[in-house]
């Protein structure tokens, strides 16, 4: 299998209803490797990953992943979005839910192949939620809940995976999990980029970071983007955090 | 004859007439296709947009019938330019989309009474009929194209289940997985306008939304899949044209207010009384059932 290509980010500039969210984002996403996207509240963390995808309109700029636009090869990711962007009451059950993960690969027409069951089958059970195969999404707890939308993105087999504030309201087991899980992918040689604006202890868990506010103040190794001096210039002069400041 | 046999009696002799068993057949079809399109409308929280396409479709009406065209023709061209002129109103201005709604639907509503009043001094149409239903006076025509349309609509939402489920659930997963949801939704609307030209014969283009969202919201009630939703939703949204239908055989009602009545029952039932939702039912809320429970049972202790 050839290896994941890094994604490129060009001269990226995003409007959020005519006020501008991201100025000139130049930056490569690189395969292997855990990449947490920090920043303020309003910082653009979300847009940037939207944009990436071509889920909102660009003012300047392009993505391009390997050869050709990110957002002609979607089929290659996975993307999961904030938990309030999703209606918890909707009449859908764990299954029907990581089942999507394979509607993409499945194609028009198709119904779902006996493989393609087995491959959900075996993302809930990496999550370690198979026994609530059957429960309504309603019924889980916040934790719960993300760990089928992991298994779902798991089931859609992608090459790149975006997570936005997948630790929001999530419990300390369901944490550990879903990190264990995002060591394991990027492991494996994929793309993960995960928005995230807890700067405690598990900022440790990402091998590089993405640091915005509404422009890129700094990307790259942890240690090398968590100075003094960037934090200060992202988040101003009130930020609680020097803990693991180099 | 015992009473048993007089219901029967009741249920069957009617349809020994052509008009009833036009009749009949429509109302099985409309409403089948109203608790299955309109499942979508409710998880979408898109109700109100039900309602604005259904008071849009009478100048499109109006105008086919002028020309002597097909009127369900004209009336789902009509309603699918309302929601195009919303879609536009809300994007191209600050008009939020439940505004941009009440502007559109009010003023092709307005245009549509008053080109029907119009036509119908000179005319044998009847606006009455398309606000409130009249399913008994349905033509043959009317039952082949409700067919036509029942059939598109049923296999259409057959075909695309997998990804309409993950579209109406997930919009934005649902897109970055590369689902064309632009088009999805653009094919949702045109359904709901087919279901919604479909049910003006039965229920009136006033009081539709409700043969739309009150089975699935029923059925919603009792059941916790999208297409058991559907499938329940379609057996109440039956269960209520087809005894509408008679209500307004023997009571001389216009159909789509008897229809209304049966389904809003229907609903108020499961409201009440669904095991995981019911307002009676369930722990924490046993009280009121318990006191409903005391006020019914035979006072044993009294006499």
């Amino acid at each position: 299998m050839a290896p994941t290509p890094s994604i490129t980010i060009d001269h990226l500039s995003v409007n959020y209803r005519d006020v501008q969210a991201l100025r000139n984002v130049n930056l490569t996403v690189r395969p292997g490797k855990l990449v947490g996207v920090f920043g303020p509240n309003g910082a653009g963390k979300s847009t940037l990953v939207k944009a990436m995808l071509g889920l909102m309109p660009l003012v300047t700029g392009r993505v391009t992943y390997g050869d050709d636009l990110l957002a002609h090869q979607l089929n290659r990711v996975a993307y999961v979005p904030q938990r309030s962007q999703i209606d918890w009451t909707f009449p859908a059950t764990v299954w029907d839910v990581v089942m999507m993960g394979r509607v993409q690969k499945t194609g028009w027409l198709h119904r779902f192949s006996v493989a393609s069951r087995q491959i959900a089958k075996e993302a809930l059970d990496r999550v370690g939620m198979a026994e609530f195969r059957d429960r309504p999404i309603g019924a889980l707890s916040g934790g719960q809940q993300q760990r089928v939308f992991l298994a779902r993105a798991l089931a859609q087999e992608a090459d790149i995976f975006c997570f936005d504030e997948p630790f929001v309201g999530v419990d300390q087991k369901t944490e550990a999990v879903i990190f264990q899980i995002f060591r394991e992918l990027a492991a494996a040689g994929h793309i993960v980029l995960v928005i995230n604006h807890d700067l405690g202890e598990s900022i440790t868990n990402f091998d590089q970071l993405i640091l915005l506010n509404k422009e890129l103040i700094a990307a790259g190794p942890r240690d090398w983007v968590l100075t003094r001096d960037n934090m200060t210039r992202a988040y101003g002069g009130h930020v609680g955090f020097f803990g693991h400041v180099a | 004859m015992s009473p048993d046999l007089a219901v029967l009696n009741g249920l069957v002799e009617p349809l020994q007439y052509a008009f009833m068993q036009r009749s009949l057949a429509v109302a099985l079809m409309v409403g089948i296709i109203c608790s299955v399109v309109g499942s979508y409308l409710m998880v979408q929280r898109l109700a109100l947009l039900g309602d604005a396409i259904s008071h849009s479709v009478l100048p499109g009406l109006a105008i086919a019938f002028l020309l002597g065209v097909n009127i369900f023709i004209g009336a789902f061209i009509a309603g699918v330019i309302s929601t195009v002129i919303i879609g536009w109103i809300h994007t191209r201005s600050p008009i939020k989309e439940d505004a941009a709604m009440g502007i559109v639907f009010s003023a092709f509503f307005a245009l549509g009474i008053t080109l029907i009043t119009t036509i119908q001094k000179d005319n044998k149409i009847d606006l009455n009929h398309f606000l409130f239903g009249n399913i008994l006076g349905v033509t043959a025509g009317e039952v082949r194209d409700t067919a036509i349309i029942a059939a598109l609509v049923l296999l259409t939402v057959a075909l695309l289940y997998k990804e309409l489920l993950f579209y109406s659930f997930d919009p934005l997963g649902a897109q970055a997985s590369g689902l064309p949801t632009g088009l999805l939704n653009a094919g949702l609307m045109v359904l709901i306008a087919l279901t919604v030209v479909a049910s003006m014969k039965v229920v009136g283009v006033i009081l539709v939304l409700s043969l739309l969202i009150a089975p699935g919201a029923t059925a919603y009630l009792l059941v916790p899949r999208l297409h058991q939703v559907m499938l329940l939703g379609a057996g109440v949204g039956v269960f209520s044209s087809v005894s509408g239908m008679y209500l307004s055989y023997y009571l001389n009602l216009p159909s789509g207010p008897a229809i209304v009545m049966v389904v809003s029952t229907l609903f108020a039932l499961a409201f009440l009384f669904s095991p995981r939702y019911g307002v009676l039912m369930g722990p924490g809320r046993g009280r009121a059932w318990q006191k409903l429970q005391a006020i019914l049972r035979p006072k044993d202790g009294v006499s």
